[in-house]
């Protein structure tokens, strides 16, 4: 199981790269100039991600340099530790259902702080890719047909959130940790 | 939301730096953390740009249109009261492509697009579907196969294997897909 798991992340990117060039080349459409013209907007994705990323890494900044941080992780640390979380994931698991950038914002900073291949790194970034932003789909989605009663939407979206957090940790913790 | 939690942390960590007395090292912090979070964005372009061109590739040589077909019977069991020549099937489709891609901005047109179409199946037009609860519930769970933004900011920071995580990934995505699917069909039955 875990050989599978290893072998399917060293390979699916290249066997997706591969597939894509071969079946582009085989359906007769240029490859390298469509790959261009996609690639176009790259810079301006990434340079829209500035403005977010600027607001929530100087929040994260001086709440973590004054000590806050510190303080809210010690107070939440035995309960997480029960369970082997590690406690510097649990601001962004909180932040995850509610801002798709600002968590964006914070797994980049555990990646930075605590290294890519770090467990606490591989957990964000297990968790990031996983999960999405419940609040912000609900509301767009809904919003953009005028449906105002949602059901079960919220709940169900939530649910959601919660298994993928715990299987992020889970997971990681057994094949990584 | 985000404005209360942004501000209660700018806020809470100036209370703590006035307690702590380590407001220099504070602001000093404001300003290494505005600069980071730039060159983060600009070392993101590199990776960006070359899923984006990869992605046109799937997209304009109709590799997205065999996805779809891959996942006509899926969606026949998530959407039983949706007809499957009716067109929000098709945009439900290109939109669970999208996702199951890490697409991410590029599922949301198309995401909307279904809502639009769902909202015409829909008899009271201020209350969601089964079918709209259901297209949340996988929306908000993110099936993903390839999180292509993940692999992104990982090789941006340095990993050794920014792609290592596609298959604990898979693996968590898949489990919060079906967490949320099962509570929504369990749900539609009892509320209905």
């Amino acid at each position: 199981m875990l050989e599978i798991v290893n072998f399917l992340s060293k390979w699916a990117v290249p066997a997706m790269i591969i597939t894509t060039l071969l079946y582009g080349h085989f359906k007769k459409i240029s490859v390298f100039d469509v790959f261009i013209e996609g690639a176009k907007e790259g810079f301006d994705t990434a340079v829209k991600l500035i403005p977010s990323l600027v607001a929530m890494l100087t929040a994260l900044g001086i709440f973590r340099a004054s000590g806050a941080m510190d303080f809210l992780l010690d107070l939440i640390q035995p309960v997480v530790q029960a369970f082997r979380v590690p406690g510097e994931i649990i601001p962004m698991a909180l932040m995850r259902p509610i801002s798709g950038s600002s968590t964006f914002a914070m797994t980049t900073d555990l990646l930075h702080t605590h290294g890519p291949d770090s467990l606490i790194g591989r957990i964000a970034s297990t968790m990031q890719g996983s999960t999405d932003t419940t609040l912000y789909v609900l509301t767009v989605y809904f919003g953009s047909v005028g449906i105002k009663k949602t059901r079960h939407a919220l709940g169900v979206g939530l649910v959601g959130d919660f298994v993928g957090f715990v299987a992020s940790v889970a997971i990681c913790l057994l094949i990584f940790g | 939301m985000v404005n209360i939690i942004w501000m209660f942390f700018i806020i809470g960590g100036f209370i703590f730096a006035f307690i702590n007395d380590n407001v220099e090292d504070v602001t000093q912090a404001l300003f290494d953390s505005a600069d980071e979070a730039v060159s983060l964005a600009i070392g993101l372009i590199s990776i960006m740009t070359f899923w984006l061109g990869i992605m046109k590739i799937i997209e304009k040589s109709g590799l997205i249109n065999l996805i779809n077909k891959a996942l006509t019977p899926l969606a026949r069991f998530l959407f039983p009261g949706v007809p499957i020549d009716h067109p929000a099937m098709n945009a439900i489709l290109m939109n669970m492509s999208a996702n199951l891609l890490g697409m991410g901005n590029a599922a949301t047109p198309f995401g909307l697009k279904a809502m639009e179409h769902l909202q015409e199946l829909n008899e009271k037009k201020d209350t969601a579907t089964n079918a709209m609860c259901t297209f949340l519930a996988v929306n908000t769970s993110s099936l993903t196969l390839v999180p292509t933004a993940i692999i992104g900011i990982r090789s941006a920071a340095g990993s050794n294997e920014p792609a290592e995580i596609v298959g604990t990934t898979v693996l968590a995505t898949f489990l919060s897909s079906l967490a949320a699917i099962t509570v929504d069909k369990f749900l539609q039955k009892v509320t209905r």
